[in-house]
């Protein structure tokens, strides 16, 4: 399963990509996508919208499931990729790159001591039944 | 398949898994009160008493009496080609479609309804039925408030009374304010709705045609809610729209309405049936079932249940109701309806009732005492002015074998001599002339 190495995760399957002098970009991990295989709908999160870490902030609709997403780290949510509304199937494939979900423009950075890095997350998936 | 109950032993340990006592445990949160005592039921009898007992119970229900009472209810003609269909086993017994592939009948059948609620309404999606015209309402309201992220509805007071009960017991704790507009006995005063309007405003409710029985063009009241940012939701009486302006061509958004005029008898009460209709960019916030139609694996049509994202089974406390039903039965009904009547025969029992309705008017208007309301052209149903009380003529009438009418002051307050008067397409014109003879001699 493809875990690229300069991505942070966390338990609940996001990923998040700091971006030096910007705010950081955040997705769904292939591992996520497997699970729901098949993405029909996606209802992204509010722009403008002022988050906590790990706090709902959209949720992605498979045939027969929803699943909630949640902000990997606290801030405000500067933008989202609407590509998604016309296309969710986006997340069945390119969840690393135009699949990305929303830009957060992080209010703490120490946060990021707190996600999982590829090792980490590789490590957890293992634990994981199925 | 064969029904196989729980043994006691399953019992015991279902209940020891979730930690509870006894069964009983289970409705704790039902006031002792209101729990089900002893029911005071006789040993069995045979069929013959039974069917004896039944029948004298009853034969105390007045069914013989010619209804010219309407209030959201009609006595429209049943034709019996809907109860033949209705009562052949395999739709009448049919459970709900969750498996598409031993459902396609009933799954048709219900694709079918929602495309003739579209076309009456002239609406872009419907779904497969609510529980009558009162709940379909508050679903709307709720359904408007979560579109606009608002929570201010302006309700105009000449929608159903019934209904507005119904609206403020549903919404009793939820965050949700209704502003009444007072509209008595005429159309929506515009002018009453306006200052209601802001940026909290959800949506304006309105119905066509009003409790009093008049017609109206909405549109201008529709564009006023859509400039405050609100949506338009309207509660309409099916078979009018064979002739009056549908809510589609107002430009309202969600559309409502009671669907027992369509081929349901009254039934002192119900099963009725809730239609809801909207336009196709609300369709995920739309509450209840949709059938939906598409291509099985070897490309030949199928019908299923479809966006099911949106239900309680799926969505949980963030569903869009908790209905997790329809009115499969009664819908059929409908769909059998609007499919014999078709477009010009919905028509023809618009324009009897609208004809029987001012024929009526006019000979009870001749009555010395009494004055129709005529603010506004009525479709089948106008108010009357009467020398007395009108809870006292309604009586007098039943003693003469007529359900002569809705006494308004039932929810009106200062209307104690005003008489809602309904005729549908049944009533003829002998019947007419004597209701209108028993009326006047009660005077």
């Amino acid at each position: 399963m493809n875990i690229p190495d300069d991505l942070l995760y966390t338990m609940e399957h996001e990923w998040l990509k700091p971006v030096d002098d910007g705010p950081a970009l955040m997705g769904l991990t292939a591992y996520a996508s497997e699970q729901l295989s098949g993405v029909t709908f996606i209802e992204l999160p509010k722009k403008g919208q002022e988050v906590k870490r790990g706090q709902k902030i959209a949720n992605v609709e498979s045939v027969k499931a929803v699943s909630d997403i949640y902000a990997p780290a606290g801030g405000t949510i500067v933008e989202v990729n609407n590509a998604l509304e016309s296309d969710p199937s986006l997340l069945d494939e390119k969840y690393y790159d135009d699949g990305w979900i929303c830009r957060i423009d992080l209010t703490d950075d120490a946060e990021l001591d707190d996600l999982m890095d590829a090792k980490a997350y590789r490590e957890y998936l293992g634990t994981l039944a199925g | 398949m064969d029904f196989i109950p729980h043994t006691d032993a399953q019992r015991r340990a279902m209940l020891e898994t979730i930690g509870a006592a006894s069964a009983e445990d289970l409705f704790e949160d039902i006031p002792a009160a209101m729990r089900a005592g002893e029911l005071n039921l006789p040993a069995g009898h045979s069929e013959i008493w039974v069917r004896n007992h039944l029948e004298h119970l009853a034969s105390k229900n007045a069914t013989h009496l010619t209804p010219f009472v309407g209030g959201g209810f009609y006595d429209h003609y049943v034709p019996s080609a809907v109860t033949a269909i209705l009562r052949r086993g395999e739709l009448y017994t049919a459970y709900t479609p969750y498996q598409a592939e031993a459902s396609q009948g009933t799954l048709q059948a219900i694709y079918e309804y929602q495309t003739a609620i579209c076309r009456l309404t002239g609406m872009e999606v419907a779904n497969a039925s609510l529980y009558d015209g009162g709940t379909a309402l508050y679903e709307a309201a709720m359904m408007a408030a979560r579109l606009t992220g608002r929570n201010k509805i302006v309700l105009d007071s000449g929608v159903n009374p019934i209904y507005r009960n119904m609206l403020h017991c549903y919404t009793r704790n939820l965050n949700v304010a209704f502003r009444e507009v007072p509209t008595a006995c005429g159309p929506t005063p515009r002018d009453q709705v306006e200052p209601f309007l802001d940026d909290e405003t959800a949506a304006v409710i309105l119905q066509n045609p009003n409790f009093f029985g008049f017609i109206d063009d909405l549109a201008d009241v529709v564009d006023m809610a859509h400039r405050a940012g609100a949506l338009a939701v309207m509660s309409c009486y099916p078979i009018s729209l064979g002739l009056v302006k549908t809510p589609g061509e107002m430009g309202v958004d969600i559309a409502t309405g009671e669907g027992q005029s369509l081929g349901l008898p009254l039934s002192f009460g119900g099963p009725y049936l809730g239609f809801m209709a909207t336009r196709k960019e609300f369709i995920r916030q739309m509450p209840g079932r949709l059938a939906g139609v598409t291509e099985d694996g070897q490309g030949r049509r199928g019908f299923v249940l479809t966006l099911q994202t949106r239900e309680q089974h799926i969505r949980r406390q963030g569903a869009t109701s908790n209905i997790c039903t329809n009115e499969a039965l009664c819908a059929l009904a409908a769909l059998v309806y609007l499919s014999l009547v078709g477009k010009e025969g919905l028509k023809e029992v618009a324009r009897l009732s609208a004809d029987k309705a001012a024929y009526a008017a006019q000979r009870l208007d001749r009555i010395d005492g009494v004055r129709v309301h005529r603010a506004a052209p009525f479709f089948n149903e106008f108010v009357c002015d009467l020398p007395v009380h009108a809870g006292e003529i309604v009586s007098g009438l039943i003693e003469k074998g007529y359900a002569g009418g809705f006494p308004l002051a039932q929810y009106y307050p200062g209307m104690e001599k005003r008489l809602l008067v309904a005729v549908t397409e049944k009533r003829t014109r002998e019947e007419i002339g004597a209701f209108a003879e028993a009326l006047e001699g009660l005077l």
